[in-house]
């Protein structure tokens, strides 16, 4: 029978839990590094087994950390021991540097900050990672200060692609309330050389040739809280989804508004439709259904819970515009949580499963494609991100 | 033998218990205790100090003899009871919260 192993990121430490197939029972293991925030775990689509986790500190910093069994033990790669005195040293899984080299990089220019002033590029923290869809040693890093790094040995060193930092926007992008991060990494199946990036708050990105070249893909987004609602950059773009079967079609919750584009990006269309509020986080999409659609709805920027303190997952049978509430099992009064941007994910069970984490510390899981829900686990520490590995 | 006491998520990561002891050839200073840390437990690296600017993480402190050091010049040599290992060399997290 198939299992699946839910990677949990949270605020003190990461949690694996796994199940089988009837998604009832599940077990329990963590806190994985504990007392670091965990901003993502995901597994290679090569070699399940195979997952990558980004660990950091205000205090100590950034940490990679890979497993080769599923979860039970990890290592930062590149940490072992230097061979004797005088050779070259391992290299450094948590060293990324923005590459401004006059050969393959671009300058270190600046983006704005909150204030309208200039800031120049400085690292934080790497906010997601997405395993290669054909290499398990290749791994893509998505940090703040937005950039794009990628790790061809397993996650032992990082290089930047630098054309997306440089292609000539930088200046107006702007940080976000959580920090200037690029935290989606869309893989195209069909096409090695396409990849989908959103940064907040400078919007959503496409490259056709691997990486060496960019174009903003923003026209038609609207957001009434930048100065020109309508410019190239600038948007506070929260997520994006794309199913894998048509890689052509996106789904992006805004920092306010759905959308929808069917030409890779190239043009955008609302279908927040009768969402109660189209404010929020987090867009899926069913694992076998691509005109499927899973939202949480939030109150507004300034109020992040769920309005009227009612948890509900709206879906979406329709590719957008026409949503229904999903509560069953989910809290109906006093509700007060968030639900962050990499906070939602779905197996490929032939019931779909949806799952989604709280800033509450519960993990939510639905085994009817969100008909029915119920909690894995209730106490976690705040969750940053869930993500969902379906095994034989 | 040179002692370093690092601070617990930093035990964890290391896979080392509360006290460190380094061999320090030269002189004794944060430089050449940093640079003998960071060899033998690699993971460190970048975490008490940028991997490029070498500067001190902002939230860390580095103290010994009951004195503050952490704005002393990288190369200044430590006092003697660090460097004859009468006394460790503290690093330490500021307390800032969570």
């Amino acid at each position: 029978m198939s299992k699946v192993r839910v990677l949990v990121g949270t605020r003190k430490g990461a949690f694996v839990l796994e199940s089988d197939g009837k998604r009832e029972r599940w077990d329990v293991s963590g806190p994985h590094f504990a007392g670091w925030e965990l901003y993502h775990i995901k597994g290679s689509p090569v070699d399940p087994n195979r997952l990558y986790a980004s660990q950091t500190s205000g205090w100590f910093g950034q940490v990679i950390q890979r497993s080769n069994d599923g979860g039970k033990t990890w290592e930062a790669p590149g940490g072992e021991k230097t061979p004797e005195p005088g050779a070259m040293p391992p290299p450094a899984s948590n060293k990324f540097v923005y590459d401004s080299s006059p050969e393959t990089g671009k300058p270190l220019t600046t983006h704005q900050w909150y204030d309208g002033t200039q800031k120049p590029w400085e690292f934080k923290r790497v906010w997601h990672l997405e395993p290669s869809l054909s290499d398990r040693d290749t791994v893509y890093a998505g940090v703040e200060d937005a950039a794009l790094f990628r790790s061809t040995d397993g996650g032992k060193s990082w290089h930047e692609l630098p054309g997306l930092r440089g292609h000539g926007t930088g200046p107006k992008w702007q940080p976000g309330a959580g920090g200037m991060c690029l935290h989606t990494i869309i893989l195209d199946p069909s096409n090695p050389g396409r990849i989908y990036i959103a940064i907040s708050a400078a919007g959503a990105f496409r490259t056709d040739d691997g990486g060496k070249t960019w174009k903003p893909i923003n026209q038609g987004l609207c957001s009434q809280y930048i100065p020109d609602p309508t410019a190239e950059i600038g948007h506070c773009v929260h997520h994006v989804a794309m199913h894998p079967s048509r890689p052509g079609v996106l789904f992006m919750q805004k920092h306010w508004d759905v959308m929808r584009s069917d030409d890779a990006g190239d043009s955008w269309h609302e279908v927040s439709g009768n969402l109660p509020t189209d404010f929020g986080f987090v867009i899926d999409i069913h694992a076998h259904e691509p005109e499927t659609i899973y939202v949480v709805p939030i109150k507004s920027d300034g109020e992040h819970f769920p309005p009227e303190g009612k948890l509900r997952v709206y879906r979406s049978r329709t590719g957008g515009n026409e949503w229904e509430a999903l509560t069953k099992g989910l809290p109906q009064s006093n509700c007060y949580v968030n639900v962050l941007r990499d906070a939602m994910a779905v197996d490929s069970l032939d019931s779909c499963g949806v799952y989604f984490g709280t800033t509450g510390g519960q993990v939510y899981a639905s085994a009817d494609a969100g008909d029915n829900w119920a909690p894995i686990v209730r106490d976690l520490p705040a969750v940053l991100s869930v993500e969902v590995q379906t095994l034989p | 033998m040179i002692r370093v006491i690092l601070p617990q998520h930093l035990r964890t990561l290391a896979h080392v218990g509360s006290e460190v002891e380094l061999e320090v050839e030269g002189r004794v200073t944060q430089r050449s205790i940093l640079d003998a840390l960071e060899a033998r437990y690699p993971m460190l690296r970048g975490t008490i100090r940028d991997h490029v600017t070498q500067q001190r993480r902002p939230f860390l402190r580095f103290f010994a003899c009951e004195e503050d050091l952490s704005h002393e010049p990288p190369d200044a040599p430590l006092p003697d009871a660090v460097a004859s290992g009468a006394e460790p060399l503290l690093i330490i997290g500021a307390i800032a919260g969570g």
